[in-house]
């Protein structure tokens, strides 16, 4: 599939089939099953060489402070890659991801927005879990009425819907800082300490509450995989075919939000991750089926940031740049691919 | 002879435009209801503008207009008018209504600039800043445009994607630079436009700005000519290259002093010209008056906002702009078929 062809929006995409037939070779399909088993490998080399190189002192020590690091890039891996293929499939469109929308921008203001109205110590007085639900609650209803506006309308032209998905990025971006300039310092401290998360500070609780929702959705999707490959068809085919395109994409578009919530609220954003682990999924397997496409990209993305943050930690001693780094391959893999294509 | 472009007295000089008789009111009117507003912004601030003390020539009271008001006024025009104008520019010779100086990776580009001045100049006087600046926002956005022409993507909309992926990677590798020689604050100086340390002495760069604005209104006409595409330019005896390098260095040379001296104003170069386009069409003569009175009025409201909203402290305009620049595009993308293309 060329990179031109990945990126267009694809209205009918793969009906015609790569060179690698990728509709009737069903789950036998030697090729990608051969892909998949290459970048399970490579995920687990690349995790063993981040628990165990460069070992200095104590072993139980050194071990479980990786693994907890380890295990919140697999959460993030597994959240972005699965929230940005849904994404895709929902909208048939190749280039938006929820960052570029600025989902993850949206997350951020709801926070803002909640410690601006209740005031920090209401706040962090209320119980994680508790807290967890009503911000995904917010974030779901946000994400509906966003589709509703977007996407709601058929014939709505395609190019005006991504170009308004990138300046809804900026709107929530600037939102979020507009209220966080409104905020009174000592309580902007509260907000400060939730917002600006690294893989290096991840907070227990919060993973292991992370892990089981990221764990459910990723089951939801996956239980979803066929009527996904339906609906990525567009929304006249899936419905000659038989299947509730409305219901299915309302409940996977609640899905995102949920998905995308988790990253944020670990990590901090990283854009383009979901950009890159998705489309090269696609690319490196050949298809678009959610069966082989969702286990790839959340591949993908452990390599991409248990490797990054190795190459970073261990053989260039930089800190915390992970989210920085991760943009500039990403963004630099997308144009120079773009100029291949563009030279032939 | 199709579209909208070429029917407009351009190709001759000599037609009358079918606009220019109501287009000659509504840019005094501007110009009236602007000097208005400008008046007004410059009363508002922490302390009051004594009137009569200005009558009086009280010195105080001239002081704070002359040292602050005065010329807090001047820089928001001056900004907003040339962050319109180049945005103008800038959708005209690269034929797309959705590439501005915020979608095509100048800013970003400025930015970088300032950034290795930083590093490679310690203590980096504005001048010498502003002159990196210009530079990077120059070739970034050349280099951009050279990746876009070889390209040749027949769809619209991915052109301002790639330039949006590509302000990124300039800026992660800002981001990244900064990172490890400890200059984030720096960075934080130009990634969100602010006037509030606008004084007298540490804006006279934006004067500049005027003088790019006008070289624009001199070669207007050449710009809407190299807007129809490179063989209608050179069949109407244009060199169409040195026309774009000329937008080129306009647009650079604007974005670039804009950046260093209050920082980026995101979406002014993307909403007014679009604003003005559906309104006025694409005759850049009649135009560009008009793109950069309004983009010079949308920053003073902003600015305004900007002061009151949370007196007497200030939220900087970055952000105003931001959140009202947004909303009102995606006004504009939502309610109507935008007419893509240019």
């Amino acid at each position: 599939m060329s990179v031109v062809e990945l990126l267009v929006p694809n209205r009918r995409p793969d009906i015609r089939g790569g060179p690698t037939a990728p509709w009737p070779g069903g789950h036998g399909d030697r090729r990608t099953r051969r892909v998949l088993l290459v970048l399970l490998a490579v995920a687990l080399a690349v995790v063993a060489a981040f628990m165990l190189l460069g070992v200095r002192g104590s072993w139980a020590f050194a071990l479980e402070l990786r693994a907890t690091k380890v295990a919140a890039m697999v959460v993030v891996a597994a959240a972005v890659g699965t929230s940005t293929v849904l994404f895709q499939t929902i909208t048939t469109n190749r280039i938006l991801t929820p960052s570029i929308m600025g989902f993850d921008a949206l997350y951020v203001l709801i926070q803002s927005a909640a410690v601006y109205w209740l005031g920090g110590l209401e706040v962090s007085r209320v119980r994680p879990e508790v807290r967890f639900a009503v911000e995904t609650a917010a974030m779901v209803g946000f994400a509906l009425v966003l589709h509703r506006l977007l996407f709601g309308s058929t014939g709505r032209d395609l190019h005006a819907v991504v170009l308004a998905g990138v300046v809804c990025g900026t709107l929530f971006a600037s939102g979020s800082d507009l209220v966080g300039r409104l905020i009174d310092p000592n309580e902007f401290v509260v907000l400060a300490d939730r917002l600006f998360a690294s893989v290096n500070t991840v907070r227990e609780e919060l993973l292991a509450l992370s892990a089981v929702v990221v764990a459910g959705g990723a089951g939801l999707a996956w239980r979803g995989r066929r009527q996904l490959d339906v609906v990525a068809l567009g929304r006249e085919t899936a419905l000659g075919l038989g299947v509730d395109h409305r219901r299915v994409v309302t409940a996977q578009l609640v899905l995102v939000a949920v998905l995308v919530a988790v990253p944020t609220a670990l990590v901090g954003p990283v854009t383009f991750l979901g950009l890159l682990t998705a489309n090269l999924a696609r690319q490196l397997t050949g298809t678009s089926r959610h069966a082989v496409v969702l286990p790839a990209a959340t591949l993908l993305g452990v390599i991409a940031l248990v490797g990054g943050q190795l190459v970073l930690e261990r053989l260039l001693g930089f800190g915390t740049a992970l989210g920085i780094v991760v943009n500039l391959v990403g963004g630099l893999y997308f144009l120079v691919l773009l100029m291949k294509e563009g030279r032939r | 002879m199709t579209g909208p472009l070429v029917t407009g007295p351009v190709v001759t000089g000599l037609l009358r435009s079918p606009d220019r008789r109501s287009a000659g009111w509504t840019v005094p009117i501007g110009v009236g209801l602007l000097a208005t507003a400008t008046v007004a912004s410059m009363a508002i601030g922490v302390s009051d503008l004594d009137v009569a003390g200005l009558v009086r020539a009280d010195p105080d009271a001239l002081r704070l207009l002359l040292v602050s008001r005065l010329p807090r006024a001047v820089a928001i025009l001056l900004a907003g008018a040339g962050a319109g104008v180049a945005g103008m520019i800038m959708q005209h010779l690269a034929r797309n209504r959705f590439v501005a100086p915020s979608t095509a990776g100048t800013i970003e580009s400025a930015g970088l600039g300032i950034v290795v001045a930083t590093l490679a100049f310690t203590g980096a006087s504005l001048m010498v800043k502003m002159v990196v600046a210009v530079a990077f926002a120059m070739a970034g956005t050349a280099i951009l445009l050279a990746l876009l022409r070889r390209l040749e993507l027949r769809d619209t909309l991915m052109i301002p994607l790639v330039g949006l992926l590509f302000g990124g990677v300039v800026r992660s590798v800002a981001t990244f630079l900064a990172y490890r020689l400890d200059l984030l604050q720096s960075l934080g100086a130009w990634t969100n436009g602010d006037f509030s340390g606008v004084l007298r002495g540490r804006y006279e760069l934006l004067w500049l700005v005027a003088g790019a604005v006008l070289l624009a209104y001199l070669w207007a006409d050449r710009f809407t000519v190299a807007g129809m595409g490179e063989e209608m330019a050179t069949n109407l005896g244009l060199s169409h290259r040195r026309v774009v390098a000329t937008g080129l260095f306009v647009v650079a040379a604007v974005t670039g002093i804009v950046v260093v001296v209050v920082g980026a104003i995101p979406f002014l170069g993307l909403v007014v010209p679009n604003l003005v386009s559906l309104w006025r069409g694409d005759n850049l003569r009649s135009s560009l008056p008009l793109v950069a009175l309004c983009g010079a009025g949308f920053v003073l409201v902003c600015d305004v906002i900007g002061r009151v909203v949370r007196y007497p402290y200030e939220i900087p305009v970055g952000t105003v702009v931001g959140v009202v620049g947004s909303v009102v595009f995606l006004a504009l993308v939502l309610r109507r078929p935008v007419r893509v293309g240019g």
